[in-house]
């Protein structure tokens, strides 16, 4: 791993480091195991791509804690987008993985940032293709505000209040080659 | 319940697809053929939803324009749009002003006037697809001009041996018949080499012209000698329309030396995949029951052939082209 990491933006300084991060997740992993009873019952399906490793790191913590194998998957949104006109390139399409029947469970969703909603929109309305959970619960790392849609995540890592035009980046570093952070910069 | 999940790479694509149009295989680079096979995968999965439906292209409206009759191809770009939510109409030849004299450019102008926003265009003509891709600005997708190329099946015959098989990369396929009328075979020689497989032409020299070697195939006249190498055989259908009789022996002599007969498929190895574009003619180029056997993944291509069709119109027409 890269010791002295290129900022993802120029710019862009560290608001949350891997300590940090380790700790939301697993205060976050502790809320799902207190909120949810019946543990079996709970599928964490990451919006990709970074969703995806929050619910895999999240599955292992509920597993440490709990002794619980919670299922961990994926949900592709790029087909439920509402702003494909508006992309010069399509987004990347991935597959999704769900428990073979939703029917009686409970869906936590993950991503690593909560803007608009909009994403999180079209992975509820990816996730009722495939059928009928009972309940669909919300965890993302850092919430940035600014929201276009009547939606609130269940699990909060850090709320961090942005201007408009600042961006937050996470990487990780199953993904990232670069150790876990949370950046922030602005754009000009 | 499995709990194993890889977390995808991050997007290193970037700019892998930002075509409007998919005219030909030819032009393409080998990522911008494996987003077009990974996006097909995803998209495969729809088809085991629930509702086997996404609102991905909702309120674009996709124009079937077969100017030479087809029944699969253009069946399953129409459910590929129905699937993506996208209205579909359907032209054929007879249907359309073609038939009064109206030229190919005035009649694709008219449907561009009506705010076609995809039009899947077979033509009998060479180049026609990428005609209409050059003038208009609804994307084009080519489903067969005259014995070019017809994309769309190379990328389900692709699809279909990676999926099988696990890979494309070292893999021999054999494509057996009538190779120079056949887009699809120049579709696949084109998407095979360029992912890196072997691929072997057979048939009589009449069908099979040597400078097929340019494409970096080998070429033979000598079936029985190349199926025991071989991981895939593609058996082409014989074009009865397309024939002429200097270049083709009679039925019974072309089964005789070409067919894949049950004695043949003997000599295949265990786990060789046998594919066919369709239709087939039971008992020329293939015997009936092994089109019907196990290793046969004749019906596996047409499922698949939904799913890239599906990523096709998706990447083409997903995103904005100014």
């Amino acid at each position: 791993m890269n010791p002295n990491p290129t900022p993802p933006a120029p710019g862009a300084s560290v608001i949350l480091d891997a300590a940090a991060i380790e700790r939301a997740l697993r205060r976050i992993a502790h809320e799902i195991i207190e909120r949810n009873p019946d543990l079996a019952k709970v599928a964490l399906i990451g919006i990709p791509s970074r969703g995806v490793e929050i619910a895999r790191r999240l599955a292992a913590l509920i597993g440490q804690f709990s002794g619980v194998q919670v299922f961990a998957g994926v949900v592709d949104v790029a087909m439920h987008r509402d702003d494909l006109h508006r992309h010069r390139v399509p987004p990347r399409v991935e597959r999704t993985i769900l428990p073979a029947d939703l029917d009686g469970k409970t869906i936590v969703l993950t991503d690593d940032v909560l803007f608009s909603g909009r994403t999180c929109r079209a992975a509820m309305d990816s996730i009722s293709s495939f059928g009928r959970p009972a309940r669909i619960q919300y965890a993302v790392l850092v919430d940035r505000g600014h929201r276009e849609l009547p939606i609130r995540a269940d699990y909060v890592g850090k709320n961090v209040p942005t201007a408009l035009h600042e961006r937050v980046h996470v990487r990780f570093a199953a993904t990232d080659e670069i150790e876990d952070s949370v950046w922030m910069s602005r754009t000009p | 319940m499995s709990t194993q999940v890889t977390t995808p790479t991050p997007d290193l694509r970037a700019d892998v697809w930002s075509r409007k149009d998919l005219t030909a295989i030819e032009p393409l680079s080998v990522g911008e053929l494996t987003t077009l096979l990974d996006t097909a995968a995803a998209f495969k999965t729809v088809g085991t939803r629930e509702i086997k439906k996404v609102p991905a292209l909702r309120g674009q409206t996709m124009v079937n324009f077969f100017v030479e009759p087809s029944t699969r191809t253009r069946v399953s770009f129409e459910l590929a749009a129905h699937r993506l939510s996208a209205d579909v109409i359907n032209m054929s030849a007879s249907s359309s002003s073609l038939t009064k004299g109206e030229t190919l450019k005035d009649t694709a102008l008219n449907l561009q006037a009506l705010h076609a926003d995809i039009i899947v265009l077979r033509h009998s003509s060479a180049g026609a697809a990428q005609f209409l891709a050059e003038r208009l600005q609804a994307s084009v997708i080519n489903a067969g001009d005259g014995a070019h190329e017809h994309p769309t099946q190379a990328l389900l015959d692709t699809f279909t041996i990676r999926e099988k098989l696990g890979r494309i990369a070292g893999i021999h396929v054999v494509i057996i018949g009538d190779i120079r009328f056949s887009r699809v075979a120049r579709s696949n020689i084109q998407a095979l080499t360029k992912l890196g497989a072997r691929v072997t032409l057979v048939g009589p020299p009449t069908l099979v012209p040597r400078e097929f070697e340019h494409l970096g195939v080998a070429v033979t006249h000598d079936l029985d000698a190349v199926l025991p190498d071989a991981d895939v055989v593609n058996l082409l259908r014989i074009q009865h329309e397309r024939q002429r009789k200097e270049y083709f022996p009679s039925l019974g002599e072309y089964t005789a030396l070409f067919g894949l007969t049950k004695a043949r498929a003997e000599k295949l190895k265990a786990e060789a995949l046998i594919m066919h574009p369709g239709p087939i003619n039971r008992g020329v180029e293939i015997d009936s029951d092994l089109a019907d056997s196990g290793r046969s993944v004749i019906l596996d291509q047409v499922t698949n052939g939904l799913a890239v069709r599906m990523a096709v119109l998706f990447l083409c027409a997903g995103a904005r082209h100014d």
